[in-house]
């Protein structure tokens, strides 16, 4: 008891000391905010309460988006915009040739449409089984099962790893010599050499960005079943409905627009995907898990000939795809909080 | 079982049940099945890693690997300076005999009896097994710390966590504040600015930020990373719905007091947004911890890597020495584990009812 006592007193303390530090960062800015005060009266004050923000915001967001469009209409490799060329819509031009766009080798930039069948095919496999396993979770959560906390922190903890360590702890299960290997050869199959094949490549990455996000869904859709009011439930049952009908006329109805957040949510994320799979595959073999992010990634960043006004433009086709994304999303999460 | 007739069979139904009333119902088997395969696949990888960490070299190349680490027994034999390895010898007469190995000469082994060391055998190599006792590779652990600049990657993780986490909680809620207490014109419009940047990530801006970067000289500088994120739109919204539900009384009975709009800012309404200030807070030591692809970006000398990408550049490298990376990845995870482990409830909580990441 001694030493339970012991430790809230050290909590306690600790607790203390930080709320004094935080008040003296805060007491820092005390006679400089006064002055301004002063100057601009207190119906200014909301604007210079807004300037850090909006600054960064100015900073890092508008000029960039701005700079974006210039850059994807000039060529050469200078990063500096004053030693760039105009070129009008070329590299939009460039992009787009295609001679049947249903087939990347046909296009003059081969890399940027693999990149774009690759994440749609990425996004398609990721997004449906992560919400169906998202979905079977949560609604196995929401059973009256025993340890439920414990099986919700369990799906939950990939959540807050960084993707490379996720990247790395199945790169060493899946390697040539690795455990999945050893398990194959134990019940009598062959060794398999995942990431030389592009198919299982393609496979582990989707596996294994599912097994990273899962949790984040199964969050979002358990909260949403919580919601369910119990009573409906109780009445279908005084009722005789089938457990069938209930889940077909009171679950799905009800969970329905969380299910839709949860959709364009995975969506945006899937549409981005990079950095697990960068570590995994490192987009290979070949350039058979080469996304779209990578492809802005390789050809700004990496390539010998830094290539910032193709670069732009891609990042620009990125961009619409996830504004038609977002707004959706705003559309569904409205509909949500208001229906 | 006598209600099947009410128990729709279909896969279904199973997903809709609730309870099986006291009984042990399939659906219930079900459940536990899935949910038991589901702590084997979301915990057996870690559980994996960080078994593996503590393997030697020798033992993370061995197939099929053995599930604890591994060391093979040494011993010291009179007459030889350094220790010998210890193997099991399968003898003529069919027993076995523990022998240490002098040295090794093709398929050959020279060994001797420990207890006798005077007479030495000759022993074909596939006639003995290693003698093995469980073992802690430790030196995995230490040894990175001498030989490369982990705790220099180290240290610049937590410093741009640490300091990016600072300024995000004070610049994020300065707006918050300012959005939620007052109101004048223009308050909307910027309520639709800062939606409007919640619809432009990094992704979509690399080159143009990089560009701002270079012109404000800070590639290869830690600066380069904590600041184009600090801002978040999620954080403002986040902080401001708190916010609004602190009574305005309050405020006014504050600037009765000739308050200045800082001190309550900071002694009124600071205090009372706590809660969602900790939310905020373990997010984004979350985000900046895991960043990755920004990072990558910028940080392109190894002294300034962070974590992330230290780790990331030493798994390309040639020869990649896994024993050292997967200690190296066990230590990155331990803060996200720690934070977890205390915060999990707060954690969940918040995610579900913020619907952020």
């Amino acid at each position: 008891m001694a030493n339970l006592t012991d430790r809230i007193k050290i909590s306690d303390r600790l607790a203390g000391v930080a709320a004094w530090l935080v008040l003296q960062f805060f007491r820092i800015f005390e006679i400089p905010l006064s002055l301004i005060q002063r100057i601009v009266g207190v119906r200014g004050m909301p604007w210079i309460f807004l300037l850090p923000n909006l600054a960064f915001f100015g900073l890092f967001v508008v000029i960039p988006l701005c700079i974006n469009f210039a850059f994807s209409f000039t060529g050469g490799t200078d990063l500096f915009l004053s030693d760039r060329i105009y070129t009008g819509t070329e590299q939009y031009g460039f992009l787009l040739d295609c001679e049947t766009f249903g087939d990347p080798i046909t296009c003059r930039e081969d890399r940027f449409w693999k990149g774009l069948y690759n994440t749609a095919t990425f996004t398609v496999f990721q997004v449906t089984f992560l919400v169906l396993f998202s979905m079977i979770t949560a609604l196995i959560l929401n059973r009256e099962i025993r340890g439920r906390g414990f099986f919700r922190a369990v799906f939950f903890f990939p959540v807050l790893l960084s993707p490379v360590v996720v990247a790395l702890i199945w790169k060493w299960i899946l390697l040539r010599d690795g455990i999945m290997n050893a398990f194959l050869v134990s019940v009598g199959l062959d060794k398999i050499l995942f990431f030389v094949s592009p198919e299982w490549s393609m496979f582990w990455a989707v596996f294994v960005s599912i097994w990273a996000h899962m949790g984040f869904y199964t969050l979002i859709l358990l909260a949403g079943l919580q919601a369910i009011p119990p009573d409906l439930y109780e009445a279908a049952e005084m009722d005789g409905t089938s457990k069938e009908r209930v889940f077909w006329r009171i679950t799905l109805p009800l969970l329905w627009p969380n299910l839709l957040v949860v959709v364009v949510l995975a969506l945006i994320k899937g549409v981005q995907i990079f950095d697990e799979v960068f570590v995994l595959t490192g987009g290979g073999p070949g350039t058979a898990t080469q996304f779209i992010v990578q492809y802005i990634y390789n050809t700004g960043f990496t390539e010998p000939v830094r290539n910032f006004g193709l670069a732009s433009a891609a990042s620009i086709v990125l961009g619409l795809v996830l504004f038609v994304l977002t707004i959706t999303q705003l559309a569904a999460t409205r509909a949500r909080d208001n229906g | 079982m006598a209600d099947t007739s009410t128990q729709p069979r279909t896969l279904k139904s199973l997903i809709t049940a609730r309870r099986g009333r006291g009984r042990l119902h399939w659906t219930d088997v079900f459940s536990y099945t899935y949910l038991f395969l589901g702590v084997l696949l979301m915990f057996g990888p870690v559980v994996w890693l960080v078994l593996s960490s503590f393997k030697t070299p020798a033992g993370l190349i061995e197939f099929p690997p053995t599930l604890l680490p591994l060391g093979q027994i040494e011993v010291v034999v009179e007459g030889y300076e350094k220790p010998l390895l210890l193997f099991d010898v399968v003898q003529e007469d069919g027993t076995t005999k523990q022998l240490a190995q002098v040295r090794r000469i093709g398929i050959i082994s020279q060994m001797v009896d420990p207890e006798n060391p005077d007479k030495t055998v000759r022993v074909p190599i596939d006639q003995r097994v290693k003698v093995r006792e469980f073992r802690l590779a430790v030196e995995n652990y230490t040894d990175p710390l001498k030989r490369f600049n982990f705790v220099g990657f180290l240290n610049n993780s937590i410093i741009v966590t640490t300091v990016a986490t600072v300024i995000t909680l004070l610049i994020n809620s300065m707006a918050a504040y300012a959005l939620s207490i007052y109101e004048f014109r223009g308050r909307n419009a910027i309520m639709l600015f800062v939606i409007c940047t919640l619809m432009i990530p990094i992704t979509v801006i690399l080159v143009p930020v990089y560009l701002v970067v270079t012109q404000l000289g800070m590639i290869n500088s830690l600066w380069a990373v904590i600041l184009p994120g600090a801002a978040t739109p999620t954080g403002v919204f986040l902080l401001r719905q708190y916010m609004l539900t602190i009574p305005k009384d309050l405020i006014e009975a504050a600037r009765m007091d000739k308050a200045s709009e800082w001190s309550i800012y900071s002694k009124v309404v600071m205090p009372l947004t706590m809660p969602a200030i900790a939310v905020l807070a373990i997010f984004s030591i979350m985000w900046r911890w895991n960043e990755f692809l920004w990072p990558l970006i910028v940080l392109t000398r190894t002294e300034v890597h962070t974590l992330q990408v230290g780790l990331n550049a030493f798994q390309g490298e040639l020869n990649v020495q896994w024993h050292y990376i997967l200690a190296m990845t066990v230590v990155t995870l331990i803060p996200v584990v720690v934070v977890f482990a205390f915060l999990q409830k707060f954690i969940t909580t918040g995610i579900a009812s913020s619907g952020m990441k």
